[in-house]
């Protein structure tokens, strides 16, 4: 049990220093963050004042809290839908990793979150520092939403991996996956709440939203550190994570079961 | 045509790289002087990174030299990097330059287009390029499908398509069988003969240089350290081809035989390694010699490779 | 001999014109044909760039669904902006956008053998591809800028018109110059192409946006140094008859092509500063 605990640690930490080379990469992804985020404060404080200065529950500074952490939380999340596993679940080397004496399925997962994690570094961390310093964010009131959160943006990575190893996984039998990471890569965006909160949605957008795990990626995890109501909603948030965590989970490892089996069928 | 096809004085080129900490300065290419004549055929041999392809770089205007000057076809490469295009054909035996996944014809209609080749042109130099090269197998094939051979012919009929006075070769040979490299070097022995094309191949390959070249440039370490021809380089050289016999029973070492120096003997003399000069007498007249001594099974004979040569020509210039 | 006509002058010209141009047109018509040979993924594709199309619209579509008005315009007015952007940018990205594989010919050195051919480098870059998917983002463009055309009361008249072609070509050749800006940096950014799509797709998306709503920095940069406000937002408030924001009134909206120029210009001076780096010239 210690043995297993301690591979996966390794794994995570694996995928966490494979990052670490691409330092003028994640300069430019810093700068594209910025200029994303101060055009989407635009636009967004715009609508805001619109509305009379308050939306939905956001406020300009909240608001503003909205646009800095989904920005540094995008270089942590995929929501493209690719991953290296699709790729060789195409071409069939994914029967060399079913020898390994790790799942699949935890394995590719950590070594995804190690990676995500990585990137709060020299992404998340500094995207919400200037966005704090050009345009300024608000901090959650309450001390207890600090762990609260952190754990919710664990989740929402975890979260996220565990989503597109879904897509990686329909590989085994469908042969061209394509389709599926396009539709993934435009959901997961606009219902994960990354072009506007998913509060200001029309209600029948906000229920379809609601019924995908997106929103535990990206949304949730932003209204949880950001504050926005409370610590209530906080709790009830983390709690539809797990949820779906769960959810999710369970539905790769059935996959992950049946694929196995038909690439044995198949002659792997 | 016109004069000189080369004209190199002082020709030197420097790149600036950051090594773990501190930033060195590399030589690449030191003070290369050379002139070539139309109608020539030149070798430039050299270990791996000692400047070839940063020569032939100068030479087609890809790089700017830190210092010196070049003419090529009586054209400053830089400047006038369009105008030499039209005379020069170079082929990359690492890089391709077709098009990689239209089929070979379409290539060479691009290409045709590219130089304004007149329909007659095209559709002539076409058909004497796929008939002296062999390509009429394959020519509505897809450039990535081909084998490599297939591929490095293809390469060369694009690079010739223009008719161009000079062609440049980098390593065309690598990677192939031996029966493709005789066919390529026939066909570019014949493309001299025909056209008077100018000939500059850089090569590993002492076979090419053997069957191709009449003037061979050695560069060492970014510096000219040979510029003759190949007797002068095997003279300068000292360098052996070794015969490597497999007997049918175990000799005694077989020293002398045919003129040959005996270097090695393994599994009790079942297999030996007798290395000759290659001025003084020839791999079947040693091969002769030895089977009067005893049954030979198998044979290989194992060039000096370029490495060897180089190191003895820098050895003997200092 | 006998002198030749006028007619016979001018089809000589013609025709050497029509031959300069053919290595192009075959390189674009072969990559074209190739494109649509594999029918099942380029027909994926082209529904893929309809639908990002979609999305993007849907983003502002959310938005009105709150209010009315944003930045002075609204939902029909802001669709003729988000339409006028989109499908210039679309335009120059089936024309331009593969400029950004230059980093892929950087690392593997196949950029050589473009040096090797008798034709301006930047010219065989650009002919060397067309990503026909875009038409169907261009579709999307297209679309919604009749929709906002027909919905805000527009009038049918030749200084309109005038206005939508002077908006669209100049916001096509801005977009395009930017896609040759992004390229002229890779030279010195090569694993940073985030950077450069900071202000290529950043731009894209500050384009379809009402300059109004932007701070005083943002309009110094979008406004005038990547001048994303004159390819949409400025003809479309000089179309509509709307006053623009301060530093952006609305008579700049005539003077777009002098936004192609600058784009251009600076893409090509960086376009040549890259190739100068990569020759090793200059020190």
């Amino acid at each position: 049990m210690r043995a297993t605990a301690r591979v996966y640690w390794r794994i995570l930490v694996a995928g966490f220093r494979r990052q670490s080379a691409y330092r003028l990469a994640a300069l430019g992804g810093l700068v594209a963050n910025l200029t994303f985020g101060l055009l989407k404060v635009s636009i967004l404080f715009a609508t805001v004042r619109a509305a009379g200065g308050e939306l939905r529950g956001y406020d300009i500074a909240s608001m503003s809290t909205y646009v800095w952490l989904s920005q540094g939380m995008l270089g942590s999340v995929n929501l493209d839908g690719r991953t290296d596993l699709a790729l060789r679940v195409k071409d069939g080397q994914v029967a060399v990793d079913f020898l390994r004496p790790v799942d699949l399925q935890a394995a590719t997962i950590a070594s995804e979150a190690g990676a995500s994690l990585f990137a709060l570094v020299p992404r998340g961390l500094p995207s919400v520092l200037l966005g704090a310093v050009t345009v300024g964010i608000q901090l959650p009131a309450s001390p207890l939403l600090y762990p609260m959160g952190a754990i919710s943006l664990l989740l929402g990575i975890v979260i996220s991996a565990a989503t597109v190893y879904l897509i990686a996984v329909t590989g085994f039998w469908l042969v061209e996956t394509r389709g599926l990471q396009i539709l993934y890569m435009l959901a997961s965006g606009f219902l994960g709440g990354l072009y506007v909160p998913i509060s200001l949605f029309p209600q029948w957008l906000r229920i379809i939203a609601a019924a995908t795990p997106f929103p535990s990626i990206m949304m949730y995890p932003v209204d949880v550190l950001s504050g926005l109501g409370g610590t209530a909603s906080a709790a009830r948030l983390v709690l539809l994570q797990l949820a779906w965590l769960a959810g999710v989970v369970t539905v790769g490892q059935l996959l992950t079961r049946a694929g196995r089996r038909r690439l044995e069928v198949q002659g792997g | 045509m016109t004069g000189t096809i080369i004209e190199a004085d002082g020709l030197t080129r420097e790149f600036r790289i950051r090594d773990a900490k501190r930033k060195r300065l590399l030589t690449a290419v030191d003070q290369l002087t050379v002139r070539i004549e139309p109608g020539e055929a030149v070798g430039y041999i050299g270990a791996n990174g000692a400047g070839k392809s940063t020569t032939i770089k100068m030479l087609t205007g890809i790089l700017v030299p830190t210092a010196g000057s070049v003419l090529t076809c009586g054209l400053r490469p830089v400047p006038d990097r369009r105008r030499l295009a039209r005379r020069v054909g170079v082929v990359f035996g690492q890089r391709s330059q077709l098009w990689w996944d239209l089929p070979v014809r379409e290539s060479f209609r691009i290409l045709a287009a590219i130089h304004a080749l007149t329909s007659t042109e095209e559709r002539d130099r076409t058909a004497e390029l796929v008939e002296q090269l062999e390509l009429g197998g394959f020519l509505s094939t897809p450039v990535r499908q081909l084998s490599l051979g297939q591929r490095m012919r293809a390469e060369v009929a694009a690079a010739l398509l223009h008719s161009p006075e000079l062609v440049i070769l980098d390593e065309p040979t690598i990677g192939l069988d031996v029966l493709s490299k005789q066919r390529l070097r026939e066909f570019l022995v014949g493309e001299r003969r025909r056209h008077g094309t100018t000939l500059l191949l850089t090569t590993h390959d002492m076979g090419d240089v053997e069957r191709l070249c009449d003037r061979i440039l050695v560069i060492d370490h970014g510096r000219l350290a040979y510029d003759g021809d190949l007797p002068g380089l095997s003279r300068t050289a000292d360098a052996e081809r070794v015969l490597v016999v497999d007997l049918a029973e175990p000799m005694p070492d077989l020293t002398g035989v045919g003129g040959a120096r005996h270097l090695s003997s393994e599994a009790g003399g079942l297999r030996q390694r007798l290395a000759f000069d290659a001025e003084q007498t020839t791999a079947a007249r040693v091969l002769a010699a030895v089977s009067d001594k005893a049954e030979v099974l198998d044979l290989t004979v194992e060039e000096p490779d370029i490495e060897d040569v180089v190191r003895r020509i820098y050895a003997a210039s200092r | 001999m006998a002198s030749t006509s006028a007619a016979d002058r001018w089809a000589a010209r013609d025709a050497s014109l029509r031959e300069r141009l053919r290595p192009y047109r075959v390189v674009l018509a072969s990559r074209a044909r190739s494109q649509r040979a594999y029918r099942t993924s380029f027909a994926l594709d082209l529904v893929c760039s309809l639908l990002v199309g979609v999305v993007e619209l849907a983003e502002i579509w959310v938005l009105f669904s709150n209010v009315t008005a944003l930045g002075g315009m609204h939902f029909n007015q802001i669709l003729l902006v988000f339409g006028l952007a989109d499908l210039a940018f679309s335009m120059a990205d089936l024309s331009f956008g593969h400029l950004d594989t230059l980093p892929t010919f950087l690392r593997a050195g196949t950029l050589d053998a473009f040096y090797l051919r008798p034709q301006p480098i930047l010219l065989q870059l650009v002919t060397s591809d067309i990503s026909l998917r875009r038409l169907a983002r261009a579709g999307v463009g297209a679309a919604t800028l009749g929709i906002g055309l027909a919905t805000s009361g527009v009038a049918w008249d030749p200084r309109t018109l005038e206005l939508l072609a002077l908006g669209l070509g100049s916001g096509y050749a801005t977009f395009a110059g930017l896609f040759v800006w992004a390229a002229g940096l890779q030279f010195f950014l090569l694993d940073g192409s985030e950077m450069t799509n900071a202000f290529v797709y950043g731009g894209r998306y500050a384009a379809t946006q009402p300059a109004s709503v932007w701070s005083r920095p943002l309009k110094l940069v979008f406004g005038f140094f990547f001048p994303m406000a004159f390819t949409a937002y400025l003809p479309a408030v000089t179309i509509l008859g709307l006053p623009g924001p301060e530093w952006l009134p609305a008579w700049l909206g005539w003077c777009a092509p002098a936004a192609a120029v600058w784009s251009w210009l600076m893409g090509l001076l960086c376009w040549r500063w890259g190739l100068r780096h990569y020759q090793g010239g200059g020190g």
